[in-house]
């Protein structure tokens, strides 16, 4: 089944460059969307079933952290294709793309939703860097796709900035190798995930704590982790909104996942609180800063790109923390964080495509003009901000709760960067889905199953806590203490 | 060989991947560039030939081919053709501060070897007093991205960085296990195939590879 989870996307972007701009297009990138959803859930029931397993020559493996964030990567990729179908069709009409880049756009996708289940199925520590380097490189076009001079901008800042970043962590790869060497002997053994987890207290300190360094400023750089955030904002914004959703949404929790991998080497090794201090650190700072960035932006899109710098220095402050309630909250919070903000990203799409322009100022009306797009935003932006009864609420208090008890001292400027998150983004929306239509809103259909389907999914995570994702999380904070 | 020879021609070719570092952060043509970018792959595939030899490691002998295909033949000959068809190759970049930027690589080096000094010790290889200048290399990459405002040293810049990671790798471990080499060849492969397409976007979006023009994207207050 994991086999089978890998192929689905990797078949499907070859099927889609061959297939180019038909009209079926958007219908085939769906379907194998939906084909790798469904081996997702078939891998689930399998891991649900027997527990955590290898496969391909214990090339591949499977545990309860890494499966719930490829049933979501899955997931995610499945509705965006949904939503993407739609929303393109009208770019297409505004003449924004052509024949050539809807082919491009389309086998990328699926390149992209591939690098991001190898980023997590892989065993391979070395792998799992190729992974996020081809994932970063398969976006990098889409996020330039426009061509304006703005977008061209955005990307080759993603590019080398993205590209710098990564090297970094793979010097602390070749670091890690280095000691594990020592230990397992040459060879491609020696990078197993599952065999460095099991002798992890035998590396040497010094040379992990180096090695956590680079890591840390390579994987935080794709984290989106303040100050080597730069590149965020303008990449997430600029590409077509179904690209947004899934950087904001998958591919921010991919590279944290990769970050908490690490650490968990690097804590056996130690066995201080060292790399999970300089987590703390980098996760309160993207916080505090991200909160006070929403505050000047004019570019609905840029605005919710600080909204995913903050809520992944959330998790990152909440994994650095440690402790199962820490932990736990950490886990939850990059599942609801990922569904909400790319359902936010879905109404901004169609939002921004009737006003045909992404400036706050001139988004006015919602409710009336399209109540689904409206009521959307505004229940998305209500689960982003942490109100009860959504899922992020609950994330956030168990986050809250651990800080109280374990650094009570940071709690204040944990609570003040949520406060003023909370001010800037509802000041925005407010003005944005209230008052009358104005006369340049033209109405259009909207993409309504993903939506729908994404707000539903946080606010049933909030009130009730299905038995199978519990019994992973716990297992997950046991696997990383 | 003799081990004690053998390493006096590793430490000997790590100083010259060194010096051709140093000498791309102060070239301005973009011609020699390229040229000082060869040479330092070069550099690189011998010793990574010398050490897999040394060491009896055979998959290094496939790592110092792919370095010398990619490295030292494919990637140049994509820069020329770009550099050529964009006709770039007049253009001089006006590089400030020439004798800063020197004094800030010789910082980096005498960083890297006190970073690396316990890794050193820790290390018995042939090749473990080279690792420092690896990650200078990496660093001087990297200082060679920040201070250069064109696209295409940019991209040099880049590429030296990955060249100091390779370079790394050989030294302080007897390079990385074969998939993961090829792993990160494919992705250098890709990304030269991305930026090839990049010049030309950018060139005809801003009519120059001069990056210091893509400056529309700032914070508004």
């Amino acid at each position: 089944m994991l086999l089978v989870l890998l192929l689905v996307p990797l078949v499907a972007s070859v099927i889609l460059a061959f297939v180019g701009d038909r009209k079926f297009a958007p219908e085939i990138n769906i379907m194998g969307s939906a084909a790798t959803f469904a081996a997702g859930a078939g891998l689930a029931v399998q891991v649900y079933m027997e527990g955590p397993m290898l496969a391909g020559g214990k090339f591949f493996f499977v545990d309860a952290f890494n499966v719930y964030l490829s049933v979501l990567t899955s997931f995610v990729s499945m509705t965006t294709a949904v939503f993407s179908r739609r929303y393109m069709r009208k770019e297409r009409e505004h003449g924004r793309v052509g024949h050539i880049r809807m082919r491009f756009y389309h086998a990328m996708f699926q390149l992209f939703i591939f690098a991001m289940l190898l980023c997590l199925l892989t065993n391979n520590v070395g792998v799992l860097w190729i992974a996020m380097e081809l994932a970063t490189l398969s976006t990098v076009l889409l996020v330039s796709l426009y061509r304006t001079p703005t977008a061209i901008e955005a990307a080759w800042k993603y590019f080398i900035l993205c590209g710098v970043g990564i090297a970094q962590a793979l010097f602390g790869t070749v670091l890690l190798y280095f000691a594990a060497e020592k230990v397992l002997g040459e060879g491609g053994e020696a990078l197993l995930w599952t065999n460095l987890s099991r002798i992890s207290p035998e590396l040497e300190p010094t040379v992990l704590s180096l090695a956590f360094v680079f890591l840390m400023v390579g994987y935080g750089t794709k984290v989106g982790l303040v100050p080597l955030h730069n590149w965020l904002p303008d990449a997430h914004s600029e590409g077509p909104t179904p690209i947004s959703a899934v950087l904001s949404g998958l591919l921010l929790n991919i590279a944290l996942y990769a970050l908490v991998r690490c650490k968990v080497l690097v804590d056996g090794a130690t066995g201080t609180h060292h790399a999970g201090n300089i987590m703390m650190g980098f996760g309160l700072l993207s916080i505090l800063v991200a909160a006070f960035s929403l505050l000047r932006q004019k570019d609905i899109k840029r605005m919710f790109s600080y909204s995913s710098i903050e809520h992944m220095g959330i998790a990152t402050f909440a994994f650095g923390l440690g402790g199962p309630v820490a932990t736990f909250g950490a886990l939850l919070h990059m599942l609801v964080h990922s569904l909400a903000k790319s359902s936010i990203f879905f109404t901004v799409g169609h939002a921004s495509q009737m006003h045909r322009t992404q400036e706050m100022d001139r988004i006015r009306g919602l409710f009336r003009g399209n109540p689904l797009v409206g009521w959307g935003l505004m229940l998305g932006v209500m689960a982003i901000v942490g109100m009860p009864p959504f899922g992020i609420f609950t994330s956030e208090f168990l986050i809250l709760t651990a800080t109280m008890k374990d650094a009570p001292l940071l709690t204040p400027f944990l609570l003040l960067g949520l406060a003023v998150a909370f001010a800037a983004l509802f000041r925005r929306v407010q003005s944005m889905v209230a008052g009358d239509v104005p006369s340049y809103q033209k109405p259009m259909k909207a993409a309504h199953v993903p939506v729908l389907l994404h707000m539903a999914l946080v606010l049933v995570l909030g009130i009730y806590m299905p038995d199978f994702l519990n019994k992973w999380f716990h297992t997950a904070v046991e696997l990383l203490k | 060989m003799n081990i004690n020879i053998a390493s006096q021609i590793n430490s000997f070719l790590a100083a010259l991947v060194l010096l051709t570092a140093f000498g791309m952060l102060v070239q301005r043509r973009m011609y020699g560039l390229v040229h000082l970018f060869a040479w330092q792959g070069l550099f690189l595939s011998l010793n990574t030939a010398i050490v897999g030899f040394v060491a009896d490691r055979h998959h290094l002998y496939i790592s110092s081919v792919l370095t010398l295909t990619l490295k030292v033949i494919l990637l140049p000959y994509i820069l020329h053709v770009l550099i050529q068809r964009l006709k770039v190759h007049k253009e001089v970049e006006t590089v400030v501060n020439i004798p800063m930027t020197m004094l800030i690589g010789i910082a980096l080096v005498i960083f890297s070897y006190h970073l690396m000094a316990p890794v050193r010790e820790l290390s018995t290889l042939v090749t473990r007093s080279t690792l420092a200048v690896a990650l200078a290399t990496v660093m001087i990459g990297l200082l060679m991205m920040i201070t250069r405002k064109h696209a295409v040293t940019q991209i040099i810049g880049f590429l030296a960085m990955e060249n100091g990671l390779f370079f790394a790798a050989t030294s302080a471990t007897y390079g990385m296990p074969l998939v993961v080499e090829l792993g990160v060849a494919l992705d250098i492969l890709i990304a030269a195939f991305i930026f090839g397409i990049f010049f030309f976007h950018i060139h005809t979006t801003f009519d120059s590879l001069d990056v210091e023009k893509m400056a529309r994207l700032k914070e508004e207050d």
